[in-house]
């Protein structure tokens, strides 16, 4: 057996209810969209400029945005189609205007040349597959990857190019596959893990041809006892038992996050303010892992992703996407919703946002739609009992955000290391008074955002 | 897609439920352990007390919020208040000044502070406080549980200078343990305080730290000072005092180091009050001393956030 069992966790944590009602549902494609709405930003960085016109027909797969800067992301159509519009569309992740280009389907899916390295047909043998990532140059991959506008697909949307060339002097020993998902609700790791276990663990070997690391771990929650079975036929199968070691952790919220996964694992301390690589580990979302494969071996930029949805709809399912298609969309291929059920969110219920405006397309980190029914929270006084400070994960005082926040003092949050917060919402998830902290918390970040303007 | 009208809210979007009210009403079915203990050997005079000063809390802390034109909630605050209250009291204390003393604790403790969560004081042990400074002689005026009349005791609480027993210690700690002696309401019966506090530390409501130190220290400090140190802990205030109002939320700090300076403080400042003051009793006031330096204690005693490293000098 090659799985290891963690029980050691380096945070406290919740045990949530985890609803995790799509988990035996197959991932389903959905139909080729009639239009997608592509906005300029999905990624972290540098927004992208668009190389294409309005009126300019494009293929599936064709870039269509891309910039000069590093740190950013190429963007591809996700359609064959018309270039109908250009607008603006509100981000409701940062409530900041974006450009976006409307894509009218020809109904055809007519893609571009994908320039494979390998016939797909013949994708089980992994010895002939592992013989040509082997031959590629490091540098070849990385432009590869950069070229297929792949981003981290657990949220952060980091540019993984970027992310998988640290400088020179940073030593990396350790590479994390992070499989934990442990929000509730979503299973679109859970499901990719289990369907496309071979190009996740493809892509996880083409990572560390890159990283060449020491250790390289395949971290999984053990509610998704199924995906570990399976993950270690997979690894068996391939013949990397010898490199590739699966560690079963605890499902306990929030074990998936980098900084407290590291720590369980490793033992290491990200220092405030670090990246992973600091202490010598990368880390990447298993969905992130099967696009850089479909990038690498099948030429296929990142134009779709699985994404959940779930919560009080009629037929919850995992669905395989276009990116631009618009939630709406989503939304009435999986039924109605329940009555009163008028909280749409992106993303999970402990992190996700919710949103006004369903006309909103799906991006490349939008893992989750989230239908839930209202809960109207009534705020309350802090009676100061330090559930907070006993839950965070990060060590932090939620509490003292909330009283600096309300009295204007965005100065000594930073004090307070605000900036550590990685908004987790644990804090609000256990405060008895119902005081939404993680929203205060944001609010002041914002703010000395704006004060370094 | 037909869309009604959507709503949105901050993240998280899920709770854990376990609010205020659950706590608040947690605590005071706590209480009725002592409660209990209180009625049982003062009758039911203690009951008259009970009520008039859980009616007088509720009552002021909703009369005041309309005042303040603020939203009265009935979160059960007032009643661990007025409870609590009731409890320090002495058991034939005329009802007029429990009615005082309820008001005193919520109007002016709580509520003039900005109501729960902004008081610096605990509001029971301040109510107490102000009824013994305004009324010394009925704040001190025992009497033996009526139905044990017995010899053995006097009718002074114990940690009075003239205290005496007559009985053997073996007999004393009994007493002490099971509640026949003189005292306030809900002191008196350490077993079923005991019992009350097992209910609040196996649910997680309060920190063990808080009642472990304090005793703890009252513990060492009697020691030292060559008293018997059953007889200290046991007797008097101290224990309802520990578990019950020490780790009130509001006034003690909000961070393990900081409860922990809190608590030895509370502990030294009992020991000294017990035996250099001109009072027999020192847990309500060294309680209230301590509240006064929470606010001071929880802006400089901060945890290490994740992934702290201290700077280094000239690095």
């Amino acid at each position: 057996m090659n799985i290891v069992i963690k029980k050691k966790r380096a945070f406290k944590g919740l045990s949530l209810p985890e609803n995790k009602i799509t988990a035996k549902k197959p991932i389903e494609i959905l139909p080729v969209p009639d239009k997608v709405v592509i906005p300029l930003q999905q990624s972290l960085g540098a927004p992208c400029q668009f190389i294409v016109e309005k009126g300019d027909v494009v293929k599936t797969g064709q870039k269509i945005a891309d910039s000069q800067s590093y740190v950013t992301a190429p963007i591809h159509a996700s359609i064959s189609g018309k270039v109908t519009r250009v607008i603006k569309v509100v981000n409701p992740v940062t409530s900041t205007m974006m450009d976006s280009i409307i894509i009218e389907s020809d109904g055809e899916d007519n893609w571009v040349e994908l320039k494979k390295l390998f016939d797909i047909k013949k994708s089980d043998d992994f010895p002939g597959l592992k013989k040509i990532i082997d031959s590629i140059d490091r540098k070849e991959i990385i432009k590869k990857i950069r070229e297929a506008g792949i981003v981290g697909l657990g949220g952060a949307t980091f540019p993984t190019h970027v992310k998988l060339n640290p400088p020179q002097d940073k030593k990396i020993d350790t590479l994390i596959l992070n499989g934990c998902e442990c929000e509730p609700f979503i299973t679109s790791d859970h499901r990719v893990m289990l369907e496309h276990g071979r190009e996740v663990l493809m892509g996880l070997y083409i990572i560390s041809k890159i990283l060449s690391p020491q250790n390289i771990y395949i971290a999984i929650e053990n509610n998704k006892e199924d995906a570990i079975i399976h993950m270690e036929k997979l690894v068996e199968e391939m013949g990397l038992a010898s490199i590739f070691k699966i560690i079963m952790l605890e499902s306990r919220y929030p074990m998936g996050a980098e900084k407290t996964l590291i720590k369980t694992i490793t033992g290491r301390t990200v220092p405030i303010g670090g990246l992973p690589m600091d202490v010598g580990v990368i880390m990447n979302n298993v969905a992130t892992s099967k696009s850089v494969y479909e990038a690498v071996i099948e030429g296929k930029p990142m134009i779709d992703r699985v994404v959940t949805v779930t919560g009080a709809i009629e037929t919850p399912k995992n669905l395989l996407v276009r990116l631009g298609t618009t939630i709406d969309h989503l939304i009435d291929s999986c039924g109605k919703k329940e009555s009163g059920a008028n909280y749409i969110i992106i993303g999970g219920p402990m992190m996700g946002i919710s949103i006004v405006n369903t006309d909103f397309p799906v991006t490349k980190g939008m893992n989750c739609i989230l239908v839930r029914k209202s809960r109207v929270p009534v705020e309350q006084n802090c009676i100061n009992c330090g559930r907070c400070v006993n839950i965070c994960p990060m060590k932090l005082m939620p509490l003292a955000y909330v009283r600096y926040v309300k009295g204007g003092d965005f100065e000594v949050c930073r004090e307070y290391y605000i900036e550590n917060c990685i908004e987790c919402g644990c804090c609000s998830y256990v405060c008895p008074a119902n005081i939404p902290i993680v929203g205060y918390i944001k609010t002041g970040k914002n703010q000395l955002l704006k004060v370094i303007d | 897609m037909e869309n009604d009208k959507l709503l949105i809210s901050h993240a998280p979007h899920i709770w854990g439920g376990f609010s205020t009210n659950k706590i608040m009403f947690i605590v005071v079915f706590a209480l009725l352990f002592p409660t209990a203990a209180a009625i049982y050997f003062f009758g039911l005079y203690a009951i008259y007390i009970i009520l008039t000063s859980i009616a007088t809390a509720v009552l002021s802390e909703f009369v005041i919020k309309k005042l303040r034109k603020k939203r009265f909630i009935m979160d059960g605050s007032a009643v661990v208040t007025g409870l609590l209250l009731a409890l320090t009291l002495p058991p034939r204390i005329p009802l007029w000044m429990v009615v005082i003393g309820a008001f005193f604790a919520i109007a002016v403790v709580k509520e003039a502070f900005g109501g729960l969560g902004y008081n610096i004081f605990n509001p029971a042990l301040a109510g107490r406080a102000f009824l013994s400074v305004s009324f010394p002689n009925e704040m001190t005026s025992w009497i033996i549980p009526p139905h044990f009349n017995y010899d053995a005791i006097t009718g002074a609480t114990p940690l009075n200078d003239n205290f005496t027993y007559y009985a053997d210690k073996l007999s004393l700690y009994k007493d002490l343990f099971f509640g026949n002696r003189g005292g306030s309401l809900g002191e008196t019966s350490v077993m079923l305080i005991l019992i009350g506090a097992a209910i609040l530390l196996v649910l997680r409501i309060i920190d063990w730290k808080i009642p472990v130190i304090y005793i703890g220290v009252v513990a060492l400090g009697s020691l030292l000072m060559g008293k018997d140190v059953l007889f200290q802990v046991m007797a008097g205030g101290l224990m309802i005092g520990a578990f019950f109002m020490a780790t009130d939320y509001v006034t003690s700090p909000v961070t393990w180091k900081g409860r922990i300076i809190f608590t030895v403080g509370v502990g030294i400042l009992t020991v000294l009050m017990r035996n250099f003051s001109n009072m027999p009793e020192g847990v309500c006031f060294s309680i209230l001393i301590m509240n006064a330096f929470v606010p001071l204690i929880d802006k400089y005693v901060r945890i290490k956030p994740f992934g702290f490293i201290r700077k280094k000098k000239n690095a």
